[in-house]
């Protein structure tokens, strides 16, 4: 579309814009081989693996990572069940009440997380309801469930219905059908809405600063640290997740490919 | 019978979910910021107005601070990512996925570690500045972080996948053989992209535009970490006013107006162009 000039001067740019993005996460890997002596992390002092080994020597980060991780996983799967079902009914069927629960997801996945947040610690302190892990994780597969909602659905438009209807000429019975044909068909949306709702749980920070209370995950501990200095111990697990999750886009991709023939 | 019933009996738990989580705060937020009392005596509904007024009042420097905040940021992210976005899919080939990738991955550290890690970049004497100011190049005095353009530059790094990626779909949606029909019919690579690229492009720059306006402008994060006293954005006033001084009623009246504002804007936008794009995106 452009000649040769153009591509090559859109190309630069974009490159640039790649390694500005880049840049942070640089430093935090650079800075998690950092052999540093003193409160803050902060000058490089020598490159050290040090402190992979010793990942879980500050016992309040290793529990709010556990405590995020667990979140994410209940979120994960609270939201990929619910979530599923919305999906797969506004895909399929056509019913009263889809107008105002397509506005209501619309809503949920625009409205601010600063907005949720608080509007949640309205109705708990409201309720009087104590503040911890799970509210968190209510709050978080609120959000989450208009996700998966929304890849699920996508998938269930594209299904070929044809294969449903020769699963019943076959004899299979409704739910056969679902279980046996329509299920692994949905499969690869399913799991991609559950993956994206951990991450989201995973990194929220803003709805879980108003709806935790006394317990900290893994982004509300980085935050409270910071003044005091961040230990080398936070880069160590921010590169170990970064990995975990650049390995599992590219699987994820790998896999999806289309095959040649 | 059973049939009809089957898409409410897979919706139900879902929605119930959301009806108790989402909507039902809403409406108690809306509710306590027209209540009067305090924390250790409870809340009585008094349909006291004056709070909006007061709050509103108090902190519209902070709010149309947000607001522009949230223009200038997205102005600059239509700017920054059409051009990546056009690149990767025109450009792409068959790498157009590792691109994407390269472009998404930073986005895997989480939020909060990567705007400190930025505050670690910016610092006066940081692997940034240091060596300029020791060259000479800069003055001692020169700093970033603390200014706006250290607070719209963080809303540009946190919000750019959200702009790249509706643009990237509308773009890949282009059929090569419109843009040649065009170059075929004497247009000018200029006037090819500015007449059926652009248009073409542009649900995705709106969708854009929706996804980014609304969370950089209720951003506090960003600012705190990055900003300064001079910075203040609403999103700071509003967590500050619920956290740490427990004013529950004008903390609600604040957020209250701000979610009426943006979601006043959304609900008018997404009447005029359908919800199904954005949230076709918003999934990806």
């Amino acid at each position: 579309m452009t000649g040769r000039g153009g591509g090559r001067v859109l190309r630069a740019y974009s490159l640039l814009v790649i390694a500005w993005l880049t840049l942070p996460v640089l430093v935090m890997v650079l800075f998690s081989v950092n052999d540093t002596r003193g409160r803050y992390n902060q000058s490089w002092n020598g490159f050290t693996l040090a402190w992979y080994g010793r990942i879980f020597e500050r016992d309040e980060l290793t529990r709010a990572l556990v405590t995020s991780l667990l979140i994410a996983l209940a979120t994960m799967l609270v939201a990929g069940a619910l979530g599923t079902g919305i999906g797969y009914a506004l895909g399929r069927y056509r019913f009263r009440g889809s107008g105002v629960l397509d506005l209501v997801m619309f809503a949920a996945v625009a409205c601010p997380d600063l907005v949720m947040g608080a509007s949640l610690l309205t109705l708990f302190v409201s309720l009087g309801a104590g503040l911890g892990a799970v509210t968190i994780a209510c709050a978080h597969v609120m959000f989450a469930i208009s996700f998966v909602a929304v890849v699920v659905r996508a998938r269930v438009l594209t299904l070929d219905r044809s294969l449903e209807e020769a699963a019943a000429d076959l004899g299979a019975g409704r739910w056969t059908t679902f279980r046996r044909i329509t299920l692994p068909l949905l499969a690869p949306a399913v799991s991609s809405g559950m993956l994206l709702a951990f991450a989201l749980s995973l990194d929220d920070f803003v709805v879980a600063g108003f709806t935790a209370g006394t317990t900290t995950t893994f982004p509300l501990w980085i935050w409270g640290a910071t003044r005091a200095g961040l230990p080398p111990q936070v880069n160590v697990m921010g590169t170990l997740l970064y990995l975990t999750g650049v390995l599992l886009a590219v699987s994820t991709a790998i896999r999806a490919r289309p095959r040649r023939r | 019978m059973r049939r009809a019933l089957t898409p409410y009996l897979l919706v139900l738990p879902g929605g119930l979910w959301l009806l108790l989580f989402f909507v039902v705060p809403a409406a108690t937020m809306l509710s306590l910021s027209l209540q009067e009392g305090d924390v250790v005596n409870g809340y009585v509904f008094t349909g006291h107005w004056q709070t909006y007024a007061d709050a509103i009042v108090t902190y519209r420097t902070q709010f149309l601070r947000s607001l522009t905040y949230g223009a200038i940021t997205t102005l600059v992210l239509v700017g920054v990512a059409f051009p990546v976005a056009y690149w990767i899919a025109v450009h792409g080939g068959r790498r157009k996925p590792a691109y994407l990738l390269l472009l998404l991955s930073p986005y895997f550290v989480s939020f909060v570690l990567r705007t400190i890690s930025w505050r670690q970049l910016l610092t006066d004497e940081g692997v940034l500045l240091g060596p300029l100011k020791s060259a000479g190049l800069l003055s001692a005095q020169f700093h970033v972080l603390g200014t706006p353009v250290a607070v719209i530059g963080g809303l540009v790094y946190t919000f750019l996948p959200f702009m790249v990626l509706p643009v990237y779909v509308a773009l890949e949606r282009i059929d090569p053989r419109v843009v040649e029909a065009a170059r075929d019919l004497y247009a000018g690579p200029a006037a090819a992209f500015r007449r059926v690229v652009l248009p073409l492009a542009l649900p995705g720059v709106f969708a854009g535009v929706l996804m980014t306006f609304v969370p950089a402008s209720s951003d506090y994060v960003t600012s705190a970490v990055l900003g300064g006293p001079s910075t203040t954005m609403i999103g700071q006033v509003i967590q500050a006013q619920y956290l740490s001084s427990s004013n529950y009623p004008a903390a609600s009246a604040l957020s209250a107006t701000l979610m009426a504002v943006l979601l006043g804007g959304l609900f008018a936008y997404a009447r005029a162009l359908g919800t199904a794009d954005v949230l076709t995106v918003a999934a990806r």
